[in-house]
């Protein structure tokens, strides 16, 4: 029992609704709703082929970007793969300028040259938003040796699926990151399956948290579908991370209940299974919460859905009018050198 | 007041000066600290800059690039040394899918102010593996700079510019010749990124190359000189951007043109150079434009390879005779 104990959390945070105050339960509540409802949005805008290009949703997983909302500092910087969008709206990116990106408009967050894999934001701390699997976690390493490099107490979040738990990248950068005591917490979210291929066939080693261990690196699994549990996880990481005493690694267990990408049916898993997931949908938990244990009443719920509808459909309205970028923009952002000279010919 | 002093303590003025200059600036990679770099760029620098600043690293090359690319991204100037570009090619996807990527995929938010360098091109009985020139595989890379010396006062200048410049730049210098010595002044300058230089004028014909090909061309052009051959030197010093409008106005002079490039031959530095030069002075070509590169093949160990694989100043001295149409 020892061994579960250390390794899932979930029990232990299930009794503790009554930790938080009701600001956190609403903001939880909030941040999930709100990337559920930008995402549903989107992929029916995909549908109508006004969003293009590859497209990962985070429907499922949306408990992760509740925790992130309330257990990071502002200050503390973050870097994610491609399926982001969740992550960036927790970070506080505006949902109409995220929106406009995935519509390829002048006013995306990225000015329409990322698309729906690379929204960055500096004044939110968040740096993409990046598509090859695995190659931002050396990144958030070197953003967390930036930070020690300062004497800052911030720390590197650094995000990355199952899939890239499996590549090269990942070794250097945790033996690196453990060597110099880099302030990073490295996060696995574990929904399962890299694209098509479950965890269990791209190695022996099925608790991906155990990785940890080769580097004597802190590492603990949690439940990835309650804010709870990830607002916790977190917040133990940050305490150990801000001490001085290096990085963290967190697998955080969860489920996506679409395919991998808008193009994918995801016929590599059973009804039961999603519909296992489906029973433990983090919004409707939350909000069955907050309801059963009085910490907010139903219309203050539903003013909060209310808002967020508001603010879809107002940030739909925003990416459907806005101006597409100039061609001539294809050559800003290239080179900081103003007067870089192109080949033209 | 100038000095003579080697290709490898220029390298190491420059990085020493601006990281006096700059505290953000920092150099990271294999051997660099304790055992004073593997070619001893960097020796002293520990010293004299202490742990934090002058990094030893496990051999990972991909880690450490995207480490320095992180850092870059995150207000720091990192120095990223790799022992050779040959082991660079495991950190290609973060100097190519990062680095080059960051300004444009952020829509200009965040900046990747970086230096990735170390030795470029074959260094004697080396093999396969250790002997490729990667020049014209980083300079086809938008959103990269890519500079190539060996020349010490064009090594410091450029190197200086380098660390300074708000965009990512590969170095590139040579194994063969860290002890290449040259004048190179006590006072402070800098040589502009983009930039060639004419090392000697002449008017029979334009001889257009880099890095240690350079020292090859050098030996031919004495040679040509003496059978009364005017050659026009060039060292193109950056890779990318191309500084164009040298070599064009150097051409509308001489109307013939070698290029001699370590890089192999197909979609080469020489390559572009051909296309440009027929696309923007085609009415100054009194003939075809020849261009020596390394075999079009893996470079093997025994010397007999190396002679064959390499331009040297006889090759150089047939190909300028080629394009001057005079029989051998």
């Amino acid at each position: 029992m020892a061994e579960t104990l250390t390794k899932n959390s979930t029990d232990k945070a299930k009794s503790n609704s009554s930790l938080y105050n009701k600001d956190t339960y609403l903001k939880w509540f909030e941040v999930m709703y709100r990337v559920r409802r930008f995402e549903e949005q989107a992929l029916y805008a995909y549908s109508q082929q006004k969003i293009r290009g590859f497209c990962h949703v985070y429907i499922g997983q949306e408990a992760i970007a509740g925790g992130i909302a309330t257990a990071l500092r502002p200050e503390d910087k973050l870097v994610t793969a491609y399926r982001q969008h969740g992550v960036a709206l927790a970070r506080g990116l505006d949902s109409k300028s995220c929106m406009a990106e995935l519509y390829g408009k002048a006013t995306g967050v990225v000015k329409g040259k990322g698309g729906s894999m690379h929204f960055f934001s500096k004044e939110h701390n968040y740096f993409g938003g990046n598509g090859i699997v695995g190659a931002q976690i050396p990144i958030g390493a070197g953003i967390g040796l930036a930070e020690k490099y300062r004497g800052t107490d911030n720390l590197s979040m650094t995000m990355f699926g199952d899939g890239a738990a499996r590549q090269g990248a990942l070794y250097e950068s945790f033996n690196m990151a453990m060597t110099w005591k880099l302030p990073v917490l490295f996060v696995v979210e574990n929904n399962g399956y890299a694209m098509g291929t479950s965890v269990e066939r791209t190695s022996n080693v099925h608790d991906l948290y155990k990785i940890g261990a080769a580097f004597d690196m802190p590492s603990e699994a949690i439940d990835g579908m309650r804010p709870e549990s990830v607002h916790e996880g977190i917040e133990r990481a940050a305490a150990h991370i801000r001490a001085g005493k290096g990085p963290y690694f967190l697998e955080i267990k969860t489920y996506r209940y679409k395919g991998h990408s808008v193009s994918d049916p995801g016929k590599y898993r059973s009804k039961d299974e999603l519909q296992e997931y489906k029973d433990k949908d983090p919004i409707i938990i939350t909000e069955r919460n907050i309801i059963d244990n009085n910490i907010a009443s139903l219309e203050e719920i539903d003013t909060i859905k209310n808002n967020i509808e508001t603010e879809i459909s107002a940030a739909m309205e925003f990416a459907e009018n806005s101006p597409l970028p100039m061609a001539s923009d294809l050559y800003n952002d290239n080179y900081v050198q103003k007067d870089y000279p192109f080949i033209m010919d | 007041m100038s000095r003579i002093i080697t290709l490898r303590d220029s390298l190491r003025e420059a990085m020493s000066e601006e990281m006096r200059r700059d505290e953000n600036v920092f150099l990271m990679g294999e051997e660099v600290a304790q055992y004073n770099g593997a070619y001893k760029v960097s020796k002293g620098m520990l010293d004299e800059f202490g742990e934090k600043r002058v990094i030893d690293t496990p051999i990972a090359e991909l880690g450490f690039a995207g480490i320095g690319v992180g850092a870059a991204m995150n207000g720091l100037r990192p120095i990223v040394e790799f022992m050779t570009w040959n082991f660079a090619v495991l950190a290609f996807d973060q100097i190519v899918n990062n680095a080059a990527k960051t300004l444009t995929q952020s829509g200009g938010q965040f900046t990747c102010p970086i230096v990735f360098r170390g030795p470029s091109g074959s260094a004697g009985q080396l093999a396969q593996q250790h002997s490729q020139t990667f020049e014209s595989w980083m300079a086809n890379t938008p959103g990269l700079k890519v500079i190539s010396i060996v020349d010490p006062y064009d090594a410091k200048g450029l190197l200086k510019s380098a660390i300074r410049d708000e965009d990512p730049v590969c170095f590139m210098e040579s194994e063969m010749l860290y002890g290449l010595k040259g004048e190179v002044p006590e006072e402070e300058y800098l040589v502009p990124i983009g930039k060639a230089a004419i090392r000697k004028e002449g008017s029979d014909v334009t001889i257009v190359s880099f890095n240690k090909m350079m020292e090859v061309c050098k030996i031919a052009v004495d040679e040509l000189a003496k059978e009364g051959i005017s050659a026009e030197l060039i060292d193109l010093r950056t890779i990318r951007p191309l500084d164009y409008d040298t070599l064009i106005n150097s051409l509308k002079k001489t109307n013939r043109m070698v290029v001699v490039d370590e890089s192999w031959p197909f979609a080469g530095v020489s390559a572009e150079i051909a296309y440009a030069m027929q696309k923007h002075a085609f009415d100054y070509l009194d003939a075809p434009i020849v261009r020596l590169n390394a075999a079009d093949t893996s470079l093997s160990y025994s010397s007999v390879y190396v002679e064959e694989y390499l331009p040297n100043p006889t090759k150089v001295i047939k190909a300028v005779k080629e394009v001057m149409y005079i029989n051998a």
